[in-house]
C-alpha cells in the first residue's frame, strides 16, 4: 500500500490544513511509512469479528431534566477571534464566484 | 522547613496541615519557590499561577481555623496537565492554535481538585493535544527529565510527571489515551494510574480520542496516587460515558499492600527482543519478588497485543480528526488571514495550518485517510475488529489471574531530540501500554529499579480488569514497600539531574 503525492494533497483539503509544497513532501513520506505499518490490522481481523467503538459499552444514557444554567452571551463571546453585536463575525461563507 | 515540606508525600502534607503543623501557606509557598528555583531547567510548567494557588491554601487554613475538618488533600499542591480547563488559568493543551485561551468553565476534574482543598500550582506541559510520547511536541518547548536534563520525560503528561519527580509538586494529574500517564510515569521514576475509562470524567478535558481519554493521578507514591485517584474519580452526569458505579476501594488497597495468594500473569508478549536488556532484568526481578510475596505466577499469553499499537494508531487520529474540526477559527483559539478578502473556509485551513504542530497535523491526515470513503473498512474498521480481540485476550487472561505485569515502556527515558523525526520510533513508547486503553481496563505504573547500562529508572506496569482498580494499588503498594525498604529511601532519591545541572536538587 503506498499513498500518492495528491492524495496527500487531497487529504490536507479534506482535514482543512492549507500546507505548503514542502510540508506536504514530508508528510507523503511519512503517511505512507505509517499507513503500511498499521495495515497489520488486516492480517487478523477476519469477518464475523465484531468491532468494538467504545471500550465500556453504555447504552441510553439519560439525566433528569433539570433546567441548568448555561454560559451567557457575555461569556460565550470572550474568547471569539471577532465579535460584532454581540454575535461571533465570521469571514464571508461564500466563495465569490 | 521549607525544603523538606518539597521532600514530603501528599499524605504527609496533609497530616502536617490537618495537625497545624504547617499551614497550607506555606506549603504552597514552599513548592512555589522550589519552582522559581528548578523549573527554568525542568519546564514541567506551562503556567504558574502563583496568586490563585495562594488564596486557594488561604482558603483551606481558614476551613481548618474555623474548625472544619479537612480532607484527605486538603491544602496539597498539584500540576494539572494543560488539557483540562481552568476558569482562573488559560488552557492551551500546548498548541498555538489556543495559546493563551481562557476556558468559561472548569472542567469536573479541576472542580473536584478545588472540592477537595487541593492547591492547583499551575499548568503542566504536554504534547500538543496529547500527541506524542516525550513533551517534545509542545509549541511551548519540550519538558525536562529530573533524572538527566538531556532526556525526555516522557509524555504526553510530561509536565505532570516531570513536576512531581522534580519535588515542584507532590501530585499531579495527566490523561492516559496510549500510555500518557503510565510511560511519563516510568521514565520518571514516579507513580502513574490509567484508572478504568469512565471512572473519571471527561468533561472539561479537551478531546483527543474520546472512547480512550481518561484522567488519572500522577504521585511520588502508591498512597499518594489513590489518594488522589479517589479525589477525582466517580460518576458525572456531565460526561455521557461516565460510569455510575462506585469508586473502587483504591485507598484501603494501597494500604492493604498484600499479594499473597493472588494470582499474577506475565505476558510473553510483552517483552523481550526490542526491550532494553535493563528494563528485562528489571522487570524479571519484580517478577521474583511479587512470587517471595506469596502471589502465585504465571505465564499468560495476549497473541493480539502486537497488533495493539497498529489498531490504536489507526482509532486514535481517526476521533482525533473528527475532535479536532472544532477548531476552526470561528469561536475561540487563533485565526488566521481574516482580512476581509478570504472566505471562511480558507482561513479556516490558513489558522490550522499555522496553529497545528506537525505531529498534530500528521494524526488529523491520518485519521482522516482511515475514515475516508474507500478505506475506511480496509483501516478503521479493521482496527475495531483488532480491539475486540485485544478486549477477548484480556478476558480470557483474566478468567486465569487477577491481574497481568509487563514492563510499562520497552526503554528507559530517550534523549531529547532522538526520535523527534521518526514519528514509528517515537510510538514504540507506547508499546506496552496501549492494550489497556483499547480495552478501557484499570493500569498502573510504578518504579520497580534503575536499568544497570544507564542509571535510568524502570516502570513496572499492573493491569487489572475493568472497575478492579483497587488490584493496581494492593499489588504496587506491596511491590512500592519492599523495594523502599530494600534500597533505605525512595528510588526518587537517588535522581540527580538537578543536582548535576546547578546543585539544587538536593536541599
Amino acid at each position: 500500500m503506498s499513498i500518492a503525492r495528491e492524495e496527500v494533497a487531497h487529504l490536507a483539503m479534506l482535514s482543512r490544513l492549507a500546507l505548503g509544497e514542502e510540508e506536504l513532501d514530508r508528510l507523503a513520506g511519512q503517511l505512507d511509512q505509517i499507513i503500511s505499518a498499521v495495515a497489520r490490522v488486516q492480517e487478523v481481523a477476519a469477518d464475523g469479528i465484531p468491532p468494538t467503538s467504545h471500550a465500556v459499552p453504555l447504552v441510553n444514557v439519560f439525566r433528569d431534566d433539570v433546567v441548568v444554567p448555561c454560559l451567557g452571551a457575555e461569556k460565550a463571546l470572550a474568547q471569539a477571534p471577532a465579535v460584532e453585536q454581540q454575535r461571533f463575525r465570521v469571514p464571508r461563507i461564500l466563495a465569490e464566484d | 522547613m521549607s525544603s523538606e515540606l518539597t521532600r514530603m508525600t501528599a499524605a504527609g502534607l496533609a497530616a502536617v496541615i490537618a495537625a497545624g503543623e504547617a499551614s497550607a501557606a506555606e506549603v504552597t509557598e514552599a513548592h512555589l519557590a522550589r519552582i522559581g528555583a528548578v523549573d527554568a531547567q525542568v519546564h514541567a510548567f506551562l503556567q504558574v499561577a502563583a496568586d490563585s494557588a495562594r488564596a486557594a491554601a488561604r482558603a483551606v487554613d481558614e476551613r481548618r481555623a474555623a474548625g472544619e475538618t479537612l480532607g484527605p488533600l486538603a491544602g496539597v499542591p498539584l500540576a494539572l496537565k494543560d488539557v483540562f480547563t481552568t476558569e482562573d488559568m488559560p488552557t492551551t493543551c500546548g498548541s498555538r492554535i489556543l495559546d493563551g485561551w481562557q476556558p468559561p468553565y472548569d472542567a469536573t476534574v479541576t472542580r473536584r481538585l478545588r472540592a477537595a482543598g487541593v492547591v492547583i500550582l499551575g499548568k503542566a506541559n504536554m504534547d500538543e493535544f496529547a500527541m506524542g510520547s516525550s513533551t517534545e511536541n509542545s509549541a511551548f518547548g519540550p519538558s525536562h527529565n529530573p533524572w538527566d536534563l538531556d532526556r525526555v520525560p516522557g509524555g504526553s503528561s510530561g509536565g505532570s510527571a516531570a513536576a512531581v519527580a522534580g519535588f515542584e509538586a507532590p501530585l499531579g494529574v495527566g490523561t492516559d489515551t496510549g500510555g500518557s500517564i503510565r510511560q511519563p510515569a516510568a521514565v520518571c521514576g514516579i507513580v502513574g494510574v490509567k484508572p478504568t475509562y469512565g471512572g473519571s470524567s471527561r468533561y472539561g478535558l479537551v478531546a483527543f480520542a474520546s472512547s480512550l481519554d481518561t484522567p488519572g493521578p500522577l504521585a511520588r507514591t502508591v498512597l499518594d496516587a489513590a489518594l488522589l485517584h479517589e479525589a477525582i474519580s466517580g460518576h458525572d452526569p456531565c460526561d455521557s460515558t461516565s460510569v455510575d458505579a462506585p469508586v473502587p476501594p483504591v485507598v484501603a488497597a494501597a494500604r492493604q499492600a498484600d499479594v499473597s495468594g493472588l494470582r499474577i500473569g506475565v505476558v510473553p508478549e510483552l517483552g523481550g527482543e526490542g526491550y532494553q536488556p535493563g528494563v528485562m532484568t528489571r522487570f524479571g526481578e519484580a517478577i521474583e519478588l511479587l512470587e517471595s510475596l506469596g502471589a502465585k505466577i504465571v505465564e499468560v499469553s495476549c497473541p493480539h497485543f502486537s497488533y495493539a499499537l497498529p489498531a490504536y494508531y489507526l482509532i486514535a487520529p481517526s476521533e482525533a480528526s473528527s475532535n479536532l474540526a472544532r477548531f476552526d477559527a470561528m469561536r475561540y483559539g487563533l485565526r488566521v488571514g481574516d482580512d476581509g478578502t478570504r472566505s471562511a473556509e480558507e482561513v479556516m485551513a490558513l489558522t490550522r495550518a499555522q496553529g497545528f504542530g506537525a505531529e498534530v497535523k500528521r494524526r488529523i491526515m491520518l485519521g482522516t485517510y482511515a475514515l475516508s470513503s474507500g478505506y475506511y473498512d480496509a483501516y478503521y474498521g479493521k482496527a475495531q475488529q483488532v480491539r475486540t480481540l485485544i478486549i477477548r485476550d484480556f478476558e480470557t487472561a483474566f478468567e486465569q489471574v487477577d491481574v497481568l505485569i509487563s514492563p510499562t515502556t520497552p526503554t528507559t527515558a530517550f534523549r531529547i531530540g532522538e526520535r523527534a523525526d521518526d514519528p514509528l520510533a517515537m510510538y514504540l513508547a507506547d508499546l506496552c501500554t496501549i492494550p489497556s486503553d483499547l480495552a478501557g481496563n484499570a493500569a498502573l505504573s510504578l518504579p520497580c529499579g534503575l536499568a544497570p547500562e544507564d542509571g535510568l529508572p524502570v516502570g513496572l506496569q499492573i493491569m487489572a480488569p475493568v472497575l478492579a482498580d483497587d488490584r493496581l494499588y494492593r499489588v504496587g503498594g506491596a511491590v512500592e514497600a519492599v523495594l523502599t525498604e530494600r534500597r533505605g529511601h525512595p528510588l526518587l532519591d537517588e535522581a540527580k539531574g538537578l543536582d548535576e545541572a546547578k546543585g539544587i536538587g538536593h536541599d
